[in-house]
């Protein structure tokens, strides 16, 4: 066995290891490995991917709290009174409805309308905007707002001036309060302050990715030891644990959002993938505004479906996904889900073949294991 | 930790042999590099196995990793423990949590198995390339 193990998702395997790319490694890489962490190169960094396990992982942030080391995300900023309108033309959501102090949910686009990248905007001031984007996309992010920059905005690839920390579940606030006399409780979701984190300087935002309540904590690197220990600390009787990348995949995908080289990529529109939500057509134009016009127009060839399987056994990341027989797509994240006690994917299917309910089958090592479609979310939290 | 009467494979699984009969099932090393294991695809009584071939797989929440088989023989009995708690192989992986018995066809086979301190060897090496 164990012939595959070592490649896991959103990973092309390597051959050499020896000969591979030194990974770039988070300011608490260490405070990792003395906890033990199983390790995995995710997007070219060294990221721990369990600590306990998966399982207990996940139900710690479904019923306490987690503490995840998200520093390989990559922070852009954008700042001139051109940064608004560069926003608007490199992406699809609607960055002119933001307050200061509230961020969105949006899509790095192409000019044919697919995802360059997924992405959160904080709006920090009218000049100024924070982007969180992905580990493995920050550089390419970089280069195709710089490449579109003709609103002569400053821009900045900013990664390596922040760590980032989220702390996610139903008692996070409770456990974050103890450390910043920042309000928590004045701070609604996809909104942030500024404020001291054991004293320390931080964004605070109250945003996620794990279909928790929690927050997303950004800060200077050389404070990542500090507020690592201090926030395990305050999270000690609340029975917060460290979460790894495979909790996070898990509860993400229970949650039904999407992940980049998954669910979406540079072949996917926000129509297909279920995210209209955060494309707003009123704003065009902006970049492949008109593709997107046009798809919406025209139909759609395919569409995001949710589905959990119907025996024990797991559909995951790249299997087939069977309609009377014939292949109809590919499942694009699948894995059991903890919380939900059930195998559950979401997978690209044509989009007259998307009925909720319907029954398909997932091609599993040559054999067909039933399935149904379902609506996504499958989890939602408690209100 | 590694049983001295079992012997092992570079895939690790182990085998434990009592007269003809072999039983099968993977090392402490593979279910802790699996870790949560949720699904157990065993074959059916009956099937006739191959060196080295694939006989069915072992899944966490993370990874599905394929179980070949160390002997010839023919399967006699599948584990019905790791129907409904497949995760025992995280806790019990050399003894409880085996996954098959098999008939053997030829016992002498085994014998070009690694035996514990060969095997030991083996995952200290793998360790060190991990972590290299």
């Amino acid at each position: 066995m164990l012939r595959s193990i070592f490649r896991r998702d959103n990973e092309k395997p390597s051959v050499n290891t020896s000969a591979a790319v030194e990974l770039r490694k988070t300011a608490l890489n260490s405070v990792h490995r003395r906890l033990g962490a199983k390790m995995v190169n995710f997007g070219g960094w060294d990221m721990p991917l369990e600590y306990s396990g998966i399982i207990a992982e996940h139900q710690a942030v479904r019923t306490r709290a987690g503490l995840f080391d998200v520093s390989h995300m990559g922070e852009l900023e954008i700042r001139g009174p051109g940064a608004l309108q560069l926003l608007q033309w490199v992406s699809c959501n609607n960055a002119a409805k933001l307050n200061v102090g509230q961020a969105h949910y949006s899509g790095l686009m192409t000019s044919r309308g697919t995802f360059v990248d997924d992405l959160l905007v904080h709006k920090i001031s009218d000049t100024h905007y924070l982007l969180c984007v992905n580990a493995g996309n920050q550089d390419g992010d970089f280069q195709h707002i710089v490449a579109n920059n003709k609103f002569d905005a400053g821009l900045e690839n900013a990664g390596s001036r922040y760590s980032q920390l989220a702390i996610q579940g139903p008692h996070a606030a409770e456990i974050l309060q103890k450390l910043t006399p920042a309000p928590l409780d004045t701070i609604r979701y996809y909104h942030f302050t500024f404020g001291k984190v054991g004293g320390v300087d931080c964004l605070i935002a109250r945003t996620g990715y794990t279909g928790e309540d929690g927050f997303e904590i950004y800060f200077a690197p050389e404070y990542s030891d500090k507020l690592w220990t201090d926030l395990m600390q305050a999270g000690e009787s609340a029975g917060m644990i460290p979460c790894g990348l495979g909790a996070r995949n898990t509860l993400r995908l229970e949650a039904g959002m999407c992940l980049y080289g998954h669910e979406i990529d540079d072949t996917t529109t926000p129509w297909e993938a279920g995210l209209a939500w955060i494309c707003k057509m009123e704003k065009a134009p902006f970049l492949g505004s008109d593709t997107l016009a046009q798809q919406k127009q025209a139909g759609l060839p395919r569409k995001l479906i949710g589905f959990e399987m119907l025996d024990k056994r797991i559909g995951r990341d790249g299997y087939p996904v069977l309609i009377t027989g014939h292949e109809a797509g590919r499942v694009t994240s699948g894995c059991p889900a903890p919380f939900l006690k059930k195998n559950i994917g979401m997978a690209y299917v044509p989009s007259n073949e998307n009925t909720v309910g319907a029954e398909i089958e997932i091609g599993i090592r040559g054999q067909a294991a039933p399935a149904r479609i379902v609506a996504l979310p499958f989890y939602k939290r408690p209100q | 930790m590694y049983p001295a009467d079992y012997r092992y494979t570079k895939d690790h699984e182990w085998i434990k042999v009592q007269g003809d009969i072999g039983t099968i099932g993977i090392t402490d090393y593979a279910q802790q590099e699996l870790g949560d294991v949720v699904f157990v695809d065993a074959p059916k009584v009956g099937a006739k196995l191959a060196p080295g071939k694939s006989f069915g797989s072992v899944e966490s929440v993370k990874a599905v990793s394929e179980i070949y088989s160390p002997v010839s023989g023919e399967v006699t009995e599948t584990n019905p423990l790791l129907v409904d708690t497949p995760e025992k192989i995280n806790t019990d992986p050399h003894s409880a949590a085996w996954l098959i018995k098999l008939k053997l066809a030829d016992p002498k086979e085994v014998a070009s198995l690694m035996d514990a301190a060969a095997y030991e060897a083996y995952i200290a090496e793998q360790t060190k390339e991990h972590s290299a």
